[in-house]
């Protein structure tokens, strides 16, 4: 049964990053994304400290706040001090990360979290906190929480499909037309610190990060329809974490790690294979 | 105790280890500093937090290979992965459709992701030598001796000669691949060169502060720097300057309390700095340039209120009633910009109506000639239609140096009428 859970955890994840990604790698905005999984360690902190964890809808809003926060800061130094647009994420980012440490350090032994599960998670452990939910079926605190909050996220997406898509896609196009360009950004923003919260616990910030960038980017090499994009991304979020918990329990090393590890197997092979048959094409035309 | 005696405790051999540490600290943060100015310039500063994450495998490879935490093999095994990193971003970049900033977050977290399952497959083995390695995810400044500060130094002086001796060539390539290229300068080897450089510092440096604040130390001196200056060498040198110092201040911080952790304080005291540049700065500050935008607009509220005074009393009264003003004016803030032409005595205000000075009156035509000046250049040299060209102008007027304006005239001989057939006033 822990398998389960965890697999199912690792996937829940999987897919909130996936739908998310997709649009970070179309709209060249995925390191934002890794900005936001580092700074919303403050919040998280804060959350600890006011409630023990991450586990109430509140708490986690606030959470995921700090990533919004961020976006914002980054928003403002590329666009009011017109410093150039990496150098804005890579100053901001560090900033909140170094101050959520110096939290965590200070008074790190109240709020009952470590530096290092921060960065790479304790899927491992998710399965020690289970909850009932109808007779003798159990599901893990966090999966749950995951599985509301994915919910909520799917929902938005469907909601906001539209704006999200024409924002993505001809941003000048939809600013002719009216559409709020900034509603939609900080729209999107909202969704990927909210995921950005929700899986840190589990998870970690860098397999975060690996499922934002690498099933979107796989999906991405194999079609130029984003509807399928999202679907695949899905389809191979899911598969890599499967491979991954199986791989690492065989090793006996860390879950998230080595989900990372599939998810850049599964691009190396996508990648050659794109690669060569463009390649043979190119021949072929010539 | 008197004060000679209060500041020599400093110097005594119980703040031995803060010495080595604070000074350790800056000389790594120098060395980042200076070699990061370039990341930034080429707008790759998150490379360096690609590095920074990229270098764990290599160090956990180096460590199953020889057991031993020797820091020499982990240098090599750090560079080999850092190089390999940015080798693997250039070639992805180059050979699919994929954007940089995916391909960036993703070989960031795939090689991580290795480097973590590398290092719990070390801890799980139960091998009594491995404490310790985890230092290179967060850092252990406190931990730093004589003998790193040794390494630090060298690799802060290969740093800095190889920028001084180079820096005509990595200024270039920085600014301009292609004119790089054709006076004969071997881009790929140069390019090569700086990443070398930028990961040896980063492998180095990450034992101290840590793969995020590693990302920091290399981005954050030279985007603060920027704001000070627009000369490369200035740049280096306030970059060298704020990073040398943030090391050392963050170093006195964090051992100000217990269990403050020394990266973090450095990235705190370095990102202090560089916001203060940010809003500070000389010219590109962002006060500085809320302050310019405000004098210019400042500047089209005077000499649209001016222009409209005098073509209103070209057509009749000398003296403009208040009414006459507020029906044809085109400024905001109304107001205000009578109050401050009164103050500059450019115009009298006689009862409920306004009169132009011999000093207003020149600075209202000169406002009219610049803008009938743009009209006829427009019209001469981009064959705009005539009734196209006020807008233009209407901008452009104010920006007008009086040597441009020379140049102008002469350009088009002095003209007497303006494309709408209105006289220009000299």
């Amino acid at each position: 049964m822990n398998d389960f859970y965890i697999i199912l955890t690792a996937c829940l994840v999987a897919i909130n990053c996936a739908i998310m990604g997709s649009f970070l790698v179309m709209r060249k905005m995925v390191m934002i994304g890794d900005a936001i999984s580092h700074a919303v360690l403050p919040g998280i902190f804060f959350a600890y400290i006011f409630s023990g964890s991450t586990s109430s809808l509140p708490i986690l809003a606030g959470a995921a706040s700090s990533g919004i926060l961020a976006t914002i800061i980054i928003e403002w130094l590329t666009h009011k001090a017109k410093l150039q647009s990496d150098a804005s994420i890579g100053i901001s980012y560090t900033l909140l990360f170094a101050i959520g440490i110096i939290l965590i350090s200070k008074f790190g032994a109240n709020a009952d979290i470590d530096q290092q599960c921060v960065l790479y998670g304790e899927l491992e452990y998710v399965p020690l906190w289970l909850e009932p939910i109808i007779g003798n079926f159990y599901l893990p605190k966090q999966t749950i929480i995951l599985l509301i909050v994915s919910v909520v996220v799917l929902l938005a997406v469907i909601w906001g499909y539209k704006g999200l898509f024409i924002t993505t896609f001809d941003e000048n196009y939809s600013l002719s037309i009216g559409i709020g360009v900034g509603f939609w950004h900080y729209f999107l923003m909202s969704g990927v610190s909210l995921t950005t919260v929700v899986s840190f616990e589990s998870v970690g910030a860098i397999l975060v990060i690996a499922f934002l960038s690498g099933p979107p980017a796989i999906a991405y090499l194999l079609t130029g329809n984003f509807r399928k994009m999202l679907v695949l991304s899905c389809a191979f979020g899911i598969l890599c974490s499967i491979i991954g918990y199986y791989l690492a329990k065989s090793l006996d090393v860390s879950v998230a790690g080595s989900i990372s590890v599939v998810i850049g197997g599964v691009f190396a092979i996508v990648f050659t294979a794109t690669t060569l048959q463009k390649s043979k094409i190119d021949v072929i035309s010539n | 105790m008197s004060f000679w005696q209060n500041i020599s405790t400093y110097f005594s051999s119980e703040y031995y280890t803060f010495w080595v540490v604070s000074i350790g600290a800056g000389i790594i943060c120098f060395a980042a500093g200076i070699v990061g100015t370039f990341s930034y310039l080429r707008k790759r500063a998150l490379i360096g937090d690609v590095v920074s994450h990229a270098v764990l495998p290599g160090v956990a490879i180096s460590f199953m290979l020889t057991g031993v935490k020797n820091p020499l093999y982990f240098l090599i095994g750090a560079t080999t992965s850092g190089i390999l990193s940015i080798w693997l971003v250039d070639f992805i970049q180059s050979k699919s459709k994929l954007k940089p900033d995916t391909i960036l977050a993703l070989t960031l977290s795939v090689f991580f992701g290795i480097g973590i399952v590398l290092l719990t497959k070390i801890q799980h083995s139960g091998d009594a030598a491995q404490s310790g390695l985890d230092s290179f995810l967060f850092g252990k400044a406190a931990s730093m001796t004589m003998h790193d500060v040794i390494i630090f130094s060298i690799i802060a002086l290969i740093n800095t000669i190889c920028i001084v001796v180079f820096l005509r060539a990595f200024s270039i390539i920085s600014f301009d691949e292609e004119y790089a290229k054709s006076i004969g300068f071997n881009v790929k080897v140069i390019k090569s060169f700086l990443a070398l450089l930028t990961v040896i510092t980063v492998a180095i440096g990450i034992q101290s502060v840590g793969i995020v604040l590693m990302a920091a130390l290399l981005i954050t001196p030279a985007s603060g720097a920027r704001f000070l200056t627009n000369s490369v060498k200035k740049m280096l040198v306030y970059a060298g300057i704020f990073a040398l110092f943030s090391g050392f201040s963050g170093v006195i911080i964090s051992s100000s309390g217990k269990a403050m952790p020394t990266g973090p304080w450095i990235v705190v005291v370095l990102s202090i700095f560089t916001i203060i540049a940010i809003f500070f700065g000389k010219e590109k500050g962002v006060i500085a340039r809320m302050r310019t935008r405000k004098s210019n607009n400042i500047k089209i509220n005077n000499e649209n209120t001016l222009k409209t005074i005098y073509k209103l009393s070209k057509e009749g009264n000398e003296s403009i009633s208040r009414d006459q003003l507020i029906n044809n004016q085109s400024t905001t803030q109304f107001k205000p910009t009578l109050k401050r032409l009164e103050k500059n005595q450019i115009l009298i205000r006689v009862n409920e109506s306004v009169i132009l000075t011999e000093k207003g009156k020149l600075a209202a035509r000169e406002v009219i000639r610049k803008h009938r000046l743009w009209e006829i250049y427009l019209s001469k040299y981009f064959n705009l239609d005539p009734d196209h060209l006020h807008d233009d102008a209407e901008g452009i007027e104010h920006i007008i140096t009086p040597e441009i304006e020379k140049h102008l005239i002469t350009l088009l001989n002095r003209p007497e009428k303006d494309p709408h057939q209105s006289e220009i006033p000299y």
